[in-house]
């Protein structure tokens, strides 16, 4: 069953992206490793970081791919499960430092000992075992998703409901972590990490190595996002995008096929914020920002939602555009990254994915003559794209109150 | 009293008409006043005394500022002429006249001294004095010292004055006064002090359960209970008060969210618009407020005290208009695709709050609150700040006028047809996308009102719209979609559970506990609080 | 309730109402294995309000939902009634518009419906025979690697009872099967739709009195939310009252 399923999902264009992926986290390091700096081809340690951290957001923007574009769930909060995955990592790196902090406790991290902890809080033990914290990082982001999406989904909350409720729950959770007595380090959140796996994780070597993780990671949430939508389950995940009470009828228990998706999708993010923490050295309570998770959508729909390359492209093409932005036009970005929001709901509903198939497909046209039937017209995509009960599908573009 | 008036009106004749009137009444008493202060020059210690005593039993007025003076330090003996002056500033003042004295140039002025046995006294004497006054100010004043320092000596002085009190507020204050005085004292009778727990703690006011707490301390036992059961009886009493000080708060931040969230059960309820940019438009109002008060200030600062409510038609015009712009130039061509709107309205916010931040700052700006709304008032036992009050006369006003919009005028019926079914309403010649626009302006506007608003509690910043979204887009999903008196009633509830939260749990945590209810809440009424029912709904 | 086992669908004093408006009053509606039922009646009688019930999207306020005699459809939700064997084709053809002929029929057919279940199902090949059965029998197995999207209304039609045929159902709910199909189309539906009730019971809504007549069953004409006449077409359209109230004079 599995290995067909693996089959499956290597076949298609999913293996090319795998490919380059794994390439990538090979040639990349050994770039940044072999050749000697100065060198042509040589890749300075602070642009693999940042290419590394450009990945980790390519996950998250794939985890939300998964609920959005192939289930119709648009999360508004998927920046918290990124958070939290990134805090358990933060909590294995905070142990990690010992003796080393400013206060020289072996125990507490230095803001405890500031905080006048007298002993660990409990949800602290054990974070100092590697494998204990990266199980936490699939754990908790997983168990948050599980439990809110059990609930969420048996009393069918549903559309731009569940958005503002993931919204909300991202939002308390800022509030929360923003508190000193949460144990989490408050505003300044956890950072001066030293070590990872007995290694320093200043070191170029370990920068190179968390960057081959990292695409590895990648690689392999693609594998999985692939597994599962070329699955007969992917395809009724997008049955349920579509068309989800019709779905029911078929007997489908839809609240179970989101609640897969939506926990399965918490569970890369956290990976995702997990492999980011160490990269940029820090993890503080700005993470759970909403503002944070809405930049996350318009990264999948830039790249192109419901497609398995888009998001990723959509992640790295925005943040190199911010990272351009903010060096040489700081007061520029906020304009550019509404503007994007506007112009590609507006003008590019299928992302950049979807402007290419169309341009591709236009010029195969022009050369083939093909006979083969013509594609959904737009009104029609435009359904689908919705994501509506077909009940309503055939109507023209106009507002509905809100139910 | 009447002999007294009398005697009034036929010395108005007399000369020495401008003499205060009580120093004719002290005539008539047994000392002479000029003496005995004339006396006080070259009395010592002991026969000070007895001369503050004789002054004091006087109950003239006009001895009031030499006791006043001597107990201050302020009296002096002008040893060449022997006479006793009040000191205040530089200038030396006649005693009972209270008139400046021109000192001759061999003045030899000596302080007279007193020591703290006689400051008691003077103090004693003093409020005495005035507890027999004619003022019923002073007299309640004059009670009122004797709660706050209780003295058993002044029992007798406080029965006779309770006897010739006519006042009901102060003989209120003086039996409350005397009550006190009892509980405090060991020596009264236990079925005494027990009969003035209830005095006690009826009319010392705030102070009564300090005063009980205190007298519970050193109480024999069979006192104790009394004593208990009246301090709990007022914990009891200042509990209820602190809760309706606590709804009064809630209703006021219940205001605010329903001024906030108003606009939003518009464009949202009516017609299913995601405007992530509401809270922009708030920000716009609040910024308007600030330019008009501005342009004011420099060219008409007679008119300062109306800023605000000249603001009110500006901001709503103003975010109005923007609110129409945004609905045709963006809105309009994503209807039925409620998360592309989501997204865009969302990327409207950010321009918008970066062009505000690019223009005036990212600092917060201030708008200066009005004479009328600034102070607060004591209302029994709530404390109201007028600034809060007008908001919550505001929000009722703003409620009203909307709900008479929405089912009295042509608009809004055309707006409710259009929502119950478009295309039938297309069909009757009714314009949609005007309807279409207008709502939306509607809706923008009136967040614009609430911007007015909240430039008096908030600080005017490009990040104000962000502190209010979320906790409106809850209201409006906690009361239910399309239902302005859902909406009423969620912000109202949300308001008053978070400031009845907050003294439990602190402000933050108060917070996320509101928020984790509501997701609670959505989970058992998926439609909020007063949903629409039917088989329409679910299509 | 034993006395309703030679019952594949039992209704009895169902009534619902919406905000005062009672759509369903009262209704009582029998039907027995192997049988088929058509339902005629003016707009706003009540029909889809009724189908909705049996199927789970409405609760009724009061009154009795049996299925199969025995088991309580008021209690279940929609999918629980879907897998006890109730199809339900809707009156706008409702088929996924972004995936193939192929893949609709694929997620319609009978098969374990958990999650782990369909993430590792593989197609066997009598499921791949199954489906080219029925993909013949609604004649649309040239078209099996379209988006159904690209299909014209009167095989959307048709794919959608494809996949109730897919679902293998005991009982079969049909809302205006042929609406927007060529007069041939209607035959062949009627052919179709009597074959299966040959095996199934059939529940058809529909305003084609010809096609009513083709399918040549019991009929029962609905009005205001309950039953106006019973019978065979000819006797429902020979009453008066339904006369008054649908048919027209």
């Amino acid at each position: 069953m599995l290995t067909q399923a693996l089959f499956r999902a290597l076949d298609k264009k999913a293996i090319w992206v795998i490919a380059i992926f794994l390439a990538v986290a090979v040639l990349v390091p050994m770039a940044n490793l072999l050749i000697p700096p100065g060198q042509y081809g040589h890749v300075p340690t602070y642009l693999v970081s940042l290419m590394g951290k450009y990945l980790a957001y390519a996950i998250l923007a794939l985890a939300l791919d998964l609920v959005w574009g192939y289930c119709g769930i648009l999360s508004l909060g998927h920046g918290a499960f990124f958070a939290l995955g990134g805090y358990a990592m933060g909590m294995y790196l905070m142990r990690q430092i010992g003796s080393r902090g400013v206060y020289g406790n072996p125990v507490l991290p230095d803001f405890m000992v500031f905080l006048n902890y007298s002993e660990l809080p409990w949800f602290w033990l054990g974070m100092d075992n590697f494998w204990f914290a990266m199980l936490m990082v699939v754990f908790v982001p997983g168990l948050l998703a599980f439990v809110f999406g059990f609930f969420a989904f048996r009393s069918r909350v549903t559309g731009v409901y569940l958005s503002i409720i993931t919204q909300a729950m991202t939002f308390a959770l800022l509030l929360a972590f923003f508190r000193n007595d949460m144990g989490f380090g408050g505003n300044n959140g956890l950072t001066d990490f030293k070590d990872i796996l007995g290694v320093s994780v200043q070191a170029q070597s370990t920068r190179a190595t968390l960057f081959a993780a990292t695409a590895i990671a990648l690689a392999l949430s693609v594998l999985v996002c692939s597994m599962i939508v070329n699955s007969k389950l992917g395809k009724v995940m997008i049955a349920v995008r579509d068309a989800e009470s019709r779905t029911r009828f078929l007997g489908y228990r839809v609240e179970y096929v989101k609640l897969f998706a939506f926990t399965v999708s918490a569970i890369m993010a956290g990976i995702a914020g997990a492999l980011y923490v160490p990269q940029v050295g820090i993890i503080n309570p700005s993470e759970f920002d909403p503002a944070n998770s809405i930049e996350v959508v318009i990264w999948t729909a830039v790249g192109g939602r419901g497609t398995l390359i888009g998001p990723i492209i959509g992640a790295i093409v925005v943040n190199l555009g911010k990272s351009w932005f903010t060096t040489t036009l700081p007061e520029l970005w906020l304009f550019a990254l509404g503007a994007l929001f506007v112009f590609t709901t507006l003008f590019l509903p299928k992302g950049i994915v979807g402007l290419w198939h169309q341009a591709w497909g236009r010029m195969r046209r022009k050369t083939e003559h093909a006979e083969r039937p013509a594609p959904p017209t737009p009104a029609q995509s435009a359904d689908i794209e919705r994501g509506e009960d077909p009940a309503s599908f055939g109507h023209e573009a106009q507002p509905k109150p809100a139910e | 009293m009447l002999i007294l008036r009398a005697l009034r009106l036929v010395l108005l004749a007399l000369p020495f008409l401008l003499l205060p009137s009580n120093a004719i009444r002290a005539q008539d008493a047994a000392t002479d006043i000029p003496a005995a202060i004339q006396a006080m020059g070259e009395a010592n210690l002991r026969e000070l005394e007895q001369i503050v005593a004789d002054l004091a039993a006087t109950g003239s007025d006009t001895v009031v500022p030499v006791l006043t003076a001597l107990g201050d330090g302020n009296l002096y003996l002008e040893e060449t002429s022997g006479a006793v002056l009040i000191e205040r500033g530089s200038t030396y003042l006649e005693p009972l006249s209270g008139e400046a004295v021109e000192l001759g140039a061999d003045a030899d002025l000596s302080k007279i001294r007193v020591n703290n046995g006689l400051r008691r006294d003077i103090a004693a004497a003093l409020a005495g004095m005035t507890l027999m006054s004619d003022s019923p100010a002073r007299r309640l004043t004059a009670a009122q010292g004797f709660l706050a320092n209780p003295d058993p000596a002044n029992i007798p002085l406080l029965d006779e004055a309770i006897a010739a009190e006519t006042d009901a507020n102060v003989l209120k204050a003086m039996q409350a006064a005397r009550a006190v005085t009892i509980l405090g004292d060991d020596e009264q009778s236990v079925a005494d002090r027990k009969a003035a727990v209830p005095l006690v703690a009826s009319g010392a006011g705030r102070n009564a359960l300090t005063i009980l707490n205190s007298a519970l301390n050193g109480a024999p036992e069979e006192l104790a209970p009394t004593i208990q059961s009246a301090i709990a009886g007022l914990e009891q009493e200042r509990a209820i008060w602190g809760a309706l000080q606590n709804v009064w708060f809630g209703l006021s931040l219940g205001s605010v969210l329903l001024l906030a969230a108003i606009g939003l059960a518009i464009t949202f309820g009516v017609m299913g618009v995601i405007n992530m940019a509401h809270g922009e438009m708030v920000m716009l109002g609040a910024y308007t407020t600030f330019i008009v008060q501005l342009v004011i200030r420099q060219n008409f600062p007679g008119l300062l005290d109306y800023s605000l409510l000249i603001a009110l038609p500006c901001a709503f015009l103003v975010t109005g208009a923007i609110g129409v712009g945004i609905e045709r130039g963006i809105i309009r061509w994503l209807y039925g695709r409620p998360l592309e709107t989501l997204l865009a309205t969302w990327g409207l916010s950010l321009i918008l709050q970066q062009t505000v931040r690019s223009i005036f700052g990212p600092t917060n700006q201030m708008v200066i609150a009005p004479t009328w709304m600034s102070g607060s008032t004591e209302f029994f036992g709530l404390s109201i700040t007028y600034g809060r009050f007008w908001i919550v006369i505001f929000a009722i006003i703003v409620f009203l006028l909307l709900l008479m919009v929405l089912n009295r005028t042509a608009l809004g019926l055309q707006m409710r047809a259009v929502t119950q079914n478009r295309r039938m309403a297309s069909a009757m010649g009714i314009r949609t996308p005007f309807v279409d626009a207008m709502t939306f302006g509607l809706g923008s506007g009136i967040a614009g009102l609430a911007g007015v608003a909240l430039t008096q509690i908030d600080n005017i910043s490009p990040n104000l719209g962000q502190n209010y979204i979320i906790d409106s887009f809850m209201v409006v999903v906690f009361g239910g979609v399309g239902n302005l008196w859902g909406t009423l009633v969620g912000a109202l509830t949300l308001g008053v559970a978070n400031k009845f939260l907050e003294p439990y749990a602190g402000a933050v945590l108060g917070k996320i506990l509101i928020l984790v209810l509501i997701i609670l809440f959505i989970q058992r009424r998926p439609r909020g609080l007063f949903a629409l029912k039917g088989r329409a709904v679910e299509q | 309730m034993s006395a309703h086992t030679d019952t594949m669908l039992y209704l009895d004093g169902v009534s619902v109402a919406f905000d005062g408006f009672k759509a369903i009053n009262n209704l009582a509606i029998i039907v027995k294995p192997a049988e088929m039922l058509a339902i005629i009646g003016p707009n706003g009688a009540g029909k889809t309000t009724m189908m909705d019930i049996i199927t789970g999207k409405t609760r009724p306020d009061t009154g009795q939902v049996l299925f199969d005699g025995r088991t309580d459809l008021t209690r279940l939700d929609e999918a629980a009634i879907a897998n006890l064997g109730i199809g339900r084709k809707f009156q706008k053809p409702t088929v996924f518009e972004s995936q193939t002929v192929w893949d609709n029929l694929e997620m319609a057919l009978k098969k374990p419906r958990g999650i782990f279940s369909t993430l590792f199902y593989t197609a066997s090949d009598d499921d791949v025979a199954r489906i080219t059965e029925i993909l013949e029998t609604v004649r649309l197995i040239a078209r099996k690697d379209e988006l159904a999207a690209n299909l014209s209304h009167g095989q959307k039609q048709w794919l959608e009872i494809g996949m109730l045929l897919a679902q293998d159902p005991k009982l079969l709910l049909v809302d205006e099967p042929v609406a927007g199909m060529t007069d041939s189309e209607t035959e062949e539906t009627a052919k179709l739709l009597r074959e299966i009730s040959q095996t199934r019971s059939v529940v058809v809504v529909e305003h084609d009195m010809s096609f009513v007549r083709e399918l040549g069953s019991r009929v029962v004409c609905l009005a205001e939310g309950s039953v106006l006449a019973e019978g065979s077409l000819d006797q429902v359209s020979a009453n008066p009252v339904v006369i008054e109230r649908y048919l027209g004079r």
